[in-house]
């Protein structure tokens, strides 16, 4: 596997720049005859479908969801960033992505994360243009606010529905399209494989969710914009339906996987009520702008909050952390929530929760101003656990959020296999090793919008693909191989449900593959997770048929792919055998417990191909650090 | 606690259907609704039968996939409160408690309580949106907004496009959701543009599909669960009006 990143030469600031004008054009006459494939309908998908269609390509979009505009990114909060430097404080394109370089611990490529805050002004304009309501100032012009791991303020926001209005914009673009016929857009339509032809990425098989129908597309491109992997631990902020299989279809057909064991625990979520839970519930970041997180100071102390006074509190985002205070970034905020409950100090009846408290906050700034910046995320904080956040702090416990591994990319987006690009989450390539708040939604349109339709145009104007059919032999392979698994799935008819086994497996990997990893924890979750796998295969139940509406088999098939990939992700946190970021391995920490990079023999991305019936072989793509000093990562 | 579901249970878009009755017993009044029916349907398999078809996705009550009509009011008892939002807890021990899709002839089930809402895209696609392609647009503070406009812009796009609105309607129109999106563009100067073409279109697609007349009688906006007020829909009539006026010199 070659792993060339083809990052363009020249300094930093003008790489992107130059490189737009080195690549090739597809002039719009032959724009007409190349199709372009992109699965997925959130930010990255519905951006790149609708830009792709508007230059005038033909393009075909699939979701499982029943309408594009119900994508997961419609349930991100906080905001999205940009180097607009409106607030006047000190912001600059260069500082955002020094703020993301070493948000990620380093961890990340410099010239993907410049060009990142480099586009990321631009979203906000065409956001704007959109009609995508932000807040506003009273003079009318955009609000800003905070974040973690952030010292300016440069996240625009549409109160915590940020993420909604944003891909509402996106949906709206994409929508124009269809609406004119530039874009073919399949709902309830599932990829369920890749098709490869002579070494190129040509097309997918999809099931339709609703019919059970499997239909064959074909095209020039392939675009991945399928999201992360997040749900492989059963309970997540992810959607239900959030799953892993085109990605991990990919990477069985030849794509490598980039740093599966780079996971986002987010600090601030509603903590687990019971095993009947099926999800878990974010409360935004942007809560920890005027929430102030602690914990009793004494052990098992289950005084109510309002009768433990100050003196027994322990603020100690505050207390360790006291340059961010309660904005450290996530994986650190996680990581100290942990810590005190492991030390006995945690509350709520399991011992699993801190508390996130706004009593400071409605006394400075009143009960109206508050309710106005947090009153939907208050509404939903009440609704799910019937006490009122305005009188009683908030109790919140670390939960997966957001994968920062993914398909490995090059500089122009494309996995290592020709023709196939991966946008969004489901890439690797921008956060390293942790996420910062409101990144996402940056990462997600910058690519969709900006980077992904000229470096797709590229590989067209610079590739001819053959003319390949449908009925081509390799499609009737691929959609036979598919079509064995569905029966086979269906055939086994054995005691247990999907979700049962996909309960087990997520206890497993958060039990040894969570907050913090170790070396025996991971090999007996190696061990463990093939024992699980094969009784699946034994014993699992799926009723119905294949040829309706089944959401057993949905759930099951996804289920066989995070069977899979959970091996992946544990394989993976066992060969990195460091500290960095959301990947905490415990015997690598320093006196005061931070993480412990090591920078002389880590400081890469770990690759992995697939190999039929063997191990997978891990490749390294080193990261060359040539503008920032690699520095311990320190927000005190 | 234990309460007794009846559900509507339909095998395709063609075949009859009928309301079956199950007892869910167990039940934490802490458990989502949705939750409830996870439980319902793991004893369901367990028994080899097939369990109910539901649609749901981010549970958190921002997606707007979960349609539940339960006891008769869509997304059930609850003010501004998604299915997926809905807890136990809000119901009491031995309920009868009974569950049905969304009911309207635009929206055909296509199993049990799974319903088919791609009237709705097809209405965004007519109209609901604003030209622009991707580059080439002005600088995002060149436009200064007047903050109350853009705070009732974000009110109606707030719409999750759920169709509760329409389930709730005797008449099944769709009118709260066609003004959501007219609304929300119409209030900020890069929508107000094609405000007029938008509107009409957006109305035409909806008389296609099959929605219903509005009579005013307020029932979408009782169930709506991020509270989309009709004023909204005073809002698109005006638009639509002015439009027919224009469109008549």
């Amino acid at each position: 596997m070659q792993l060339d990143a083809k990052v363009p030469a020249g300094n930093l600031e003008s790489k992107w720049t130059r490189h737009k004008f080195d690549m090739k054009l597809v002039a719009p006459a032959n724009k007409r005859k190349k199709k372009v494939l992109v699965v997925g309908t959130g930010l990255a998908g519905a951006a790149a479908a609708a830009t792709l269609a508007e230059q005038g390509y033909q393009v075909e979009a699939f979701c499982y969801q029943d309408s594009a505009r119900r994508a997961h990114s419609i349930a991100a909060q906080g905001g999205i960033n940009a180097a607009k430097n409106y607030q006047g404080d000190g912001d600059s394109i260069y500082r955002l992505f020094y703020d993301t370089i070493k948000g990620g611990d380093f961890r990340a490529r410099e010239a993907n994360v410049y060009r990142l805050a480099e586009v990321s002004v631009q979203i906000i304009d065409q956001a704007v243009a959109q009609g995508v309501p932000f807040a506003r100032e009273y003079g009318g012009l955009l609000a800003n606010r905070s974040f973690g791991g952030a010292q300016v303020s440069r996240t625009f926001y549409a109160r915590g529905q940020t993420g909604q209005q944003l891909l509402l914009g996106a949906y709206s673009a994409l929508s124009r399209q269809v609406g004119c016929g530039a874009v073919k857009l399949h709902t309830r339509s599932e990829m369920l494989d890749l098709v490869v032809h002579e070494g190129r990425a040509r097309g997918i098989i999809v099931r339709n969710l609703a019919t059970g129908q499997l239909t064959r597309h074909v095209a020039d491109a392939v675009v991945l914009a399928t999201g992360g992997y997040g749900n492989t631990f059963y309970l997540s902020t992810n959607a239900t339906g959030c799953n892993v299989t085109a990605t991990h279809r990919a990477y069985k057909r030849g794509a490598g996987f980039a740093n599966p064991c780079y996971t986002q625990i987010h600090p601030t979520c509603i903590p687990v009520s019971g095993d009947h839970q099926s999800k878990l519930t974010l409360m935004s970041e942007s809560l920890r702008n005027d929430g102030r997180v602690w914990v009793p100071q004494k052990q098992g102390d289950k005084r109510k909050p309002a009768d433990i006074p100050e003196n027994e509190r322990d603020y100690f985002l505050e207390r360790k952390y006291p340059g961010f205070g309660n904005l450290a970034p996530r994986d650190i905020a996680s990581r100290s929530a942990k810590e005190a409950c492991d030390s006995g100090r945690g509350i709520g009846d399991s011992g699993l929760g801190v508390y996130l408290d706004f009593s400071a906050a409605i006394s400075r700034l009143g009960k109206p101003l508050v309710a106005e910046r947090y009153g939907n995320l208050f509404q939903m904080y009440e609704k799910i656990t019937a006490e009122n956040p305005y009188e009683t702090p908030m109790r919140i416990y670390p939960a997966v959020h957001y994968t920062m591994g993914g398909l490995w990319v090059d500089y122009n987006l494309q996995s290592t296999i020709p023709g196939l690009f991966v946008a969004g989450e489901a890439n690797f390539s921008d956060h390293g090793a942790n996420r910062l708040g409101a990144s996402a939604l940056m990462q997600g349109l910058a690519d969709g919008y900006f980077v992904l339709p000229s470096t797709l145009g590229n590989y067209l104007a610079e590739n001819s693909t053959p003319a390949l059919s449908v009925d081509a032999p390799v499609f009737q392979t691929v959609q036979g191989e598919v079509e064995a698994q569905v029966q086979k799935l269906l055939s086994i008819q054995g005691t247990r449900s999907p979700s049962s086994f996909h309960r087990e497996l997520g206890l497993l990997l958060w039990e040894h593959c969570g907050m913090a990893r170790d070396k025996a924890g991971l090999e007996m979750a190696l061990r463990k997770i093939p024992e699980l796998r094969k009784t699946f295969w034994q014993d699992v139940r799926v009723t119905g048929s294949g040829a309706a509406l089944n959401q057993e088999l949905e759930k099951a098939g996804r289920v066989a792919d995070f069977l899979e990939f959970g091996e992946l992700m544990c394989l993976d946190a066992l060969s990195r055998e460091e500290s960095c970021g959301g990947h905490f391995r415990t015997e690598y920490q320093t006196e005061d417990g931070e993480a412990k990079r090591d920078d002389a023999n880590f400081s890469h991305a770990s690759v992995w191909e697939y190999q039929d019936g063997r191990a997978p072989v891990m490749h390294k793509e080193p990261l060359v650090f040539e503008n920032v000093k690699l520095a311990t990562r320190s927000y005190k | 606690m234990n309460v007794r579901l009846h559900v509507w249970r339909q095998q395709s878009a063609n075949a009859p259907g009928k309301m079956v009755q199950y007892e869910a017993t167990d039940i934490s009044p802490t458990m989502s609704f949705l939750e409830m029916l996870d439980l319902v349907n793991e004893g369901l398999v367990a028994k080899g039968e097939e369990p109910i078809a539901f649609d749901h996705d981010c549970r958190e009550g921002i997606c707007g996939t979960c349609s539940l009509m339960i006891n008769g009011v869509a997304h059930g008892p609850n003010e501004a409160t998604t299915s997926c939002q809905l807890h136990m807890r809000s119901f009491h021990e031995g309920q009868d408690i009974y569950i049905e899709p969304w009911r309207a002839r635009a929206f055909p089930v296509i199993r049990d309580l799974v319903t088919d809402r791609s009237a709705f895209d097809r209405i965004i696609q007519a109209g609901g949106f604003v030209s622009v392609n991707t580059g080439g647009v002005p600088d995002a503070n060149a436009i200064a907004i007047p903050k109350p406009d853009a705070e009732a812009a974000m009110d109606a796009a707030a719409c999750i496009g759920c169709g509760a609105c329409v389930a709730a309607c005797k008449n099944a129109s769709a009118m709260l959701f066609v003004s959501a999106k007219v609304s929300h563009l119409s209030l900020l100067p890069q929508g107000k543009i094609e405000g007029s073409r938008r509107a009409t279109a957006m109305v035409a697609q909806m008389d296609l599909e099959g929605f219903g007349s509005c009579t005013n009688t307020q029932e979408c906006e009782a169930v709506c669960p991020k509270e989309i007020s009709v004023a909204s829909i005073a809002r698109l009539n005006r638009e639509f009006l002015k439009a027919s006026v224009e469109s008549s010199h």
